[in-house]
């Protein structure tokens, strides 16, 4: 599959070098030549410890932030209701209650965002990579690449200003997984179309060779082959929707109750939970309640990574 | 099973590139038809007409005729996935499908076309895969990976997966130009039992392999860069080789070029 | 080049019938399966394009009513008073606040987050680079809300004193003079999207600078480059499409980044002063909107955000436009 390995085998005819890429070998060399070459040398390790500097640096909040949110999040979670129960009569500076009506409410409505951008995202990239040509394809390929820069407060705007003010229609949990929708279609266009150019054109010609129409081809073999990325790719996208809070601010206020009809008003999400308490947060109460969400929410979309690497680890392709 | 093809005043483009001339000629069944040439000279191009798999690179067209038997190739109503059903086709990389065991390989073209019968796949996978030469390699590990296989295996896995849909004619462009040189004789071996039941035409860019397995040999060339490329001659691989009527075959034969 | 993807020059020719033009190639037949297959999958494309192209118009249709009643100069009023019988309001104050606050973000994350890309792919001991790849690619993952939180809680008294600081020894240059704000300032979200985005940054580019190619790595070093010559003459050419793309969605992700500022966010008081200091307060267009969600009911303060929400969709397909032309120029060049 990989050109570099080729390149890279004795075949080449060369002796292989031993020494490692800008390993010692090389600037020891360096250090004998004269003065022009030591000031490579010196840049060479300026440069060395910038980047060991910018990476220390980089870490720092991220370190900060994933710790902060676990330590003041974690006895939440140890708590039964947390799991469990929600938060009606529940006011601001209550300690209690549950997140369950919250993580119900978001893989409701991630699960119904899915259901729509999945089929809609991986037939794009279906369309442009076996199928697009010409003028077509590059206005779709530009319009994806519009779709993924679009701020999802502009989605969720957007959305409100065709449900509510054009249809008159309420505020509603599908409202938001609409606007969710446009937000993961071009993740898993974009993801799903880097999978499928990376099946190498000879399987489509084996498939075609046995006389195998393209769509059967498409399908059994190039959809089949490509099927742990566009899983991974899926999983990113999910996971990027399901933190979105902006569009869900606009379309779907949040209830402290539990509810699962998408098409009903008032709908319950983790980041609208967080949000919620937005003006509390000197309570003790709230503050808790925000951490502990936050956590869950974190540990939600973890999961989702840890199950998309575990499928794309059995689907692999064997070698 | 084995057909005859008849081809006459081929022309092959790729867009408004015309990439290969007024080829005729005829392939006789149950015989093996070499055709060799310097690199760019069409041979490939030519051999993909036969079962009509240029079309799947975009802006490729043929004028002409291509005959399999009584069957006109190119007719409107011909459907080209039924042609590549009839004429068979083996790549010069080796590529069994990586996502399926050796069994599922062998059983790919059928399976993919609809059928399901376990018996009928049982059956046609193993005589495939003796057919391929391959089946004392394999046979106690059809599930595992085609990929896992040694490249002159993988190779003879494509083969046994092209037969298992039961063409008539088989093609293959350069078949062993990835191969040691023990698998290549292990794939020349084969084509000359393949033979006894296969029309097959081979592109190779190896003057030995072509006198080795072929029964007659077509010499393609190119008048210049730029130019389509042409069917200089076809005759017996022995004529060819120690006779041929054209100059510029006797010059390609004794490595004055190409 | 394959042949699967790319657009080729043969696209445009006549077919074998010289009638109509080929689109594509003819693997796909006139049976049902692929009349249908192919069907659906150019559909879900042109989907695409009309999802875009609605958003434009329907944003564009209800943004008009609102334009026209108003008092105010759109673009140049610092005025927000859309409701009423004399709607006013103009964006500067969003426009400032928003670029201003992203062009921090970006001065800051794209230098780090290639460094630290280049770190993670060129300079980092093997055993570490696959965890603390994960580790970046979990954080590019943590919700937006998350970062708010932490920036509103925990990072803002640790900033604190920093900016004072500054504010003290700086105060006479413009940009850090004192503006009275107590709450979160525009250096302070830039600094929070800055490390929002670094993430992004950092995923993106790594993954390019993964791909370059050994020859072309082993090619400077055989000619006796150091391990940065190297960096400088194979990895950050090859890379340098992708990083631009990856800058350009993280600046698309800074711009439009909502519910983090809206955390963050210091309102100003109507008819506050203009300063063009850094320490000063001022909503964006997408916490301004976000926090007014509730103002909805009424449609002409709806035409209102939707003008802004415009503004901001406008800005962001410029941005993507631009990152989009640069890489397309440089593929031309590369190839």
């Amino acid at each position: 599959m990989s050109t570099v390995t080729e390149s890279r085998g004795p075949a080449d005819g060369v002796t292989p070098d031993t020494t490692p890429p800008g390993g010692k070998g090389g600037r020891d060399v360096l250090r004998e030549m004269d003065n022009p070459h030591r000031v490579r040398a010196v840049k060479d390790v300026v440069a060395k410890v910038v980047m060991w500097f910018a990476f220390a640096l980089a870490m720092i909040p991220l370190v900060w932030i994933l710790t902060t949110v676990v330590a003041k999040g974690v006895h939440m979670l140890g708590s039964a209701t947390w799991w469990t129960g929600n938060q009606r009569n529940i006011n601001s500076d209550d300690f209690g209650g549950g997140a369950r009506h919250a993580i119900e409410g978001t893989l409701e409505m991630v699960g119904m965002t899915t259901l729509i951008a999945v089929p809609i995202g991986i037939m794009t990239a279906v369309y442009l990579v076996e199928y697009g040509r010409g003028g077509l394809a590059r206005a779709i390929s530009f319009m994806v690449d519009i779709l993924s820069g679009i701020p999802s407060i502009v989605a969720g705007l957007f959305i409100y200003a065709v449900v509510v003010t054009t249809f008159g229609l309420r505020q509603s949990g599908f409202a938001a997984s609409l606007a969710l929708v446009l937000l993961m279609i071009p993740v898993i266009v974009r993801s799903t179309e880097e999978m499928l150019k990376l099946v190498p054109n000879e399987l489509r010609e084996a498939s075609y060779a046995l006389g195998v129409p393209k769509w059967v081809t498409v399908v059994k073999v190039v959809l089949r082959t490509a099927f742990s990325g566009i899983i991974t790719g899926v999983l990113l996208g999910v996971a990027r929707v399901m933190g979105e809070t902006a569009p869900l601010l606009i379309l779907a206020p949040y209830t402290k109750n539990f509810q699962r009809d998408l098409f009903n008003g008032n709908f319950p999400t983790l980041p609208m939970m967080i949000n919620q308490d937005r003006g509390d947060l000197a309570l003790p109460a709230a503050a808790e309640r925000m951490w502990g969400a936050a956590l869950t929410l974190i540990l939600l979309v973890l999961l989702l990574n840890v199950i998309g690497r575990v499928v794309a680890h059995f689907n692999a392709v064997k070698k | 099973m084995a057909k005859r093809i008849d081809v006459s005043d081929l022309n092959v483009y790729y867009g408004s590139f015309k990439a290969v001339e007024g080829v005729s000629m005829t392939v006789e069944p149950r015989s093996v038809t070499a055709f060799i040439g310097p690199s760019g000279c069409g041979k490939s191009t030519f051999l993909r007409t036969l079962n009509r798999m240029h079309e799947v690179i975009p802006g490729g067209r043929v004028e002409g005729k291509v005959m399999l038997d009584d069957q006109d190739l190119y007719a409107a109503s011909m459907d080209p996935v039924t042609v590549r059903r009839t004429v068979g086709m083996v790549f010069q990389r080796p590529n069994p499908f990586p996502t399926m065991s050796i069994y599922d390989n062998v059983a790919a073209g059928l399976r993919l076309n609809g059928v399901k019968n376990k018996k009928t796949l049982d059956g046609i996978v193993e005589s495939s895969l003796k057919g391929a030469n391959l089946w004392n390699e394999v046979k106690d590990r059809l599930n595992k990976p085609g990929a896992g296989l040694s490249g002159g295996q993988q190779q003879r896995l494509c083969i046994a997966r092209a037969i298992a849909v039961q063409p008539q004619v088989l093609l293959m462009d350069e078949p062993c130009s990835a191969l040691d040189p023990i698998s290549t004789l292990a794939i020349e071996d084969l084509i000359n039992e393949l033979k006894n039941d296969y029309t097959i035409v081979i592109v190779t860019h190896n003057m030995q392999q072509a006198a080795r397995v072929s029964d007659r040999t077509a010499f393609f060339n190119l008048k210049a860069t730029g130019e389509p490329g042409r069917l200089v001659e076809v005759d017996d691989t022995t004529r060819i080789f120690n006779n041929p009527s054209q100059q510029a075959t006797e010059d390609y034969i004794s490595g004055r070029f190409g | 080049m394959s042949t699967v993807t790319g657009v080729s020059a043969a696209d445009e020719l006549p077919g074998p019938d010289g009638g109509t033009p080929l689109r594509g190639d003819r693997a796909s037949t006139g049976r049902l399966g692929d009349r249908l297959f192919g069907g659906f999958a150019t559909f879900s494309g042109v989907l695409v394009i009309a999802i875009v192209t609605l958003i434009a118009v329907f944003l564009v249709v209800q943004a008009i009513p609102a334009l026209t009643n108003n008092s105010e100069n759109f673009f140049t009023s610092r005025v927000w008073a859309p409701g009423g019988e004399k709607p006013a309001f103009g964006v500067l104050e969003f426009l400032w606040t928003t670029v201003a606050a992203s062009t921090i973000a970006m001065l800051i994350a794209v230098p780090v987050g290639v460094a630290v890309a280049l770190f993670l792919t060129q300079y980092a001991p093997v055993w570490m680079r696959r965890p603390a790849a994960g580790l970046v690619d979990l954080l590019a993952a943590v919700p937006s809300i998350v970062y708010g939180l932490w920036g509103l809680i925990v990072f803002f008294p640790v900033w604190k004193p920093v900016q004072q600081w500054v504010e003290d020894k700086l105060g006479w240059f413009p940009l850090f003079g004192t503006a009275g704000i107590t709450g979160g300032t525009i250096a302070f979200i830039g600094v929070v999207l800055a490390i929002m985005v670094l993430p992004i940054v950092t995923a993106l580019s790594r993954e390019v600078f993964d791909q370059t190619p050994a020859t072309h790595k082993e090619g400077a070093l055989a000619l006796g480059a150091t391990q940065w010559e190297m960096i400088r003459t194979a990895v950050l050419p090859f890379g340098k499409p992708g990083v631009i793309s990856a800058a350009m969605l993280a600046l698309g992700r800074a711009l439009g980044e909502t519910i983090a500022v809206t955390f963050l966010v210091s309102a100003l008081p109507d008819g506050a002063k203009w300063t063009w200091s850094l320490f000063n307060g001022g909503e964006t267009f997408a916490s301004k909107i976000a926090n007014n969600a509730s103002e909805f009911s009424n449609p002409s303060k709806t035409g209102a955000y939707i003008a802004a929400g415009l503004v901001l969709f406008v800005l962001t397909f410029v941005v993507n436009s631009i990152a989009r032309i640069v890489i397309e120029r440089r593929k031309a060049f590369s190839e």
